[in-house]
């Protein structure tokens, strides 16, 4: 199966088609795989003695699995309730851009404000690719409806997958839960590099993936931020300064 | 605190922080156009936090996968995105083949 099909609709027939559409994009690769590495947390949850309930809870209320696995071991080595608020919040900051990035995108006249700060919560990596290539060039009204549904089915099968984890801890091997948690960052990685139309994109990507561990290294907790602000500043400025050379727009 | 309640406190904590970000990126999007120099800037710095956030995952990762030897975190991943542009980008044969990768290294 692709990642994407090769053309897009340009509008669906209707909004709820739009929400369809949005639907059946991410039910297939991207729900199995997101599905999947929630497995591995869910059996996580399992050997570290948690609840069912508290991982159901975490992947309800946080959903973003690398905040999220940063939350349970905190919890498991027992740091103080300060250190894990700025531990989530600096693992989650990557969530400021990618909101405010794709939150224009969605906007449609007429819908209440309320509408965006609760669909923001459906903001995770995976739904966020799949809406910044699709809803630019949606008809406006359609582009929320679309990023809902496909973000709203991928939460789900977060959920699903959370709990097949957990219920199926004992009965399968470690190594596989090993493997599951695997999945996350190589589905991310695939995910990108099936995307880099324009310009900047592998730019960005060069440069993150380059200072990310590095940056970590110098800095483990606020690493990241510096990473996504410093690396993305200067790949901004690469690529408008390769514009310039070539005498572009 | 009782060792019960932490853990729940503690997850309480960690949604806040969660959604701190998401809830701030839709107060300050709502002056912003979809299209013009900002909104460029800001996906880029939201790409490159990203691919941080990947390339750490993979070569630093916290938690178990750090368990798994760096040399074969790297031999999946190269598997996974040989996989992937072979079968023209098909993610879930990419993935599919990285992860069974890992499996087979670490079992060995």
């Amino acid at each position: 199966m692709p990642d994407a099909p090769p053309e897009f609709p340009a509008a669906y027939s209707s909004v709820r088609a739009a929400a369809f559409g949005g639907m059946r994009d991410a039910i297939a690769a991207p729900s199995l795989v997101l599905g999947a590495s929630y497995v591995g947390f869910g059996s996580l949850i399992r050997e570290s003695g948690l609840g069912l309930g508290w991982g159901m809870a975490s992947t309800f209320g946080a959903w973003a699995l690398p905040g999220q696995i940063v939350a349970l071991e905190m919890v498991m080595v027992g740091g103080s309730l300060a250190a894990l608020f700025l531990a989530v919040a600096a693992t989650n900051f990557r969530l400021l851009p990618m909101t405010v990035s794709l939150v224009p995108h969605l906007r449609a006249p007429g819908r209440p404000a309320w509408v965006y700060y609760l669909a923001a919560h459906l903001i995770a990596v995976t739904g966020w690719a799949m809406g910044m290539l699709r809803c630019p060039s949606l008809p406006p009204e359609q582009r929320l409806p679309y990023f809902a549904a496909a973000s709203g089915t991928l939460w789900i099968a977060s959920l699903a997958g959370t709990a097949l984890g957990f219920l199926a801890a004992g009965s399968v091997p470690h190594v596989v839960s090993l493997a599951l948690l695997f999945l996350n960052p190589l589905y991310f990685l695939l995910v990108f590099l099936g995307d880099l139309r324009q310009r900047w994109r592998p730019i960005a990507l060069a440069i993150g993936f380059a200072m990310g561990p590095l940056m970590h290294l110098a800095e483990p907790s606020w690493g990241l931020v510096i990473t996504g602000l410093v690396g993305g500043t200067a790949a901004f400025l690469l690529d408008r300064s390769l514009t310039a050379l070539r005498g572009g727009r | 605190m009782s060792a019960a309640g932490l853990p729940w406190i503690a997850l309480l904590l960690g949604i806040v922080a969660t959604y701190f970000w998401r809830g701030l990126g839709v107060a300050l999007a709502r002056r912003m156009k979809a299209e013009g120099a900002l909104i460029d800037w800001v996906g880029c710095v939201a790409y490159a936090l990203l691919a941080g956030l990947i390339a750490r995952m993979i070569i630093l990762p916290v938690g178990p996968i750090a368990d798994i030897p760096l040399t074969q975190r790297g031999i999946a991943v190269a598997c996974g995105i040989a996989a992937y542009f072979i079968s023209r980008k098909n993610i879930l044969v990419g993935v599919l083949t990285g992860t069974a990768m890992v499996a087979l290294l670490v079992t060995l």
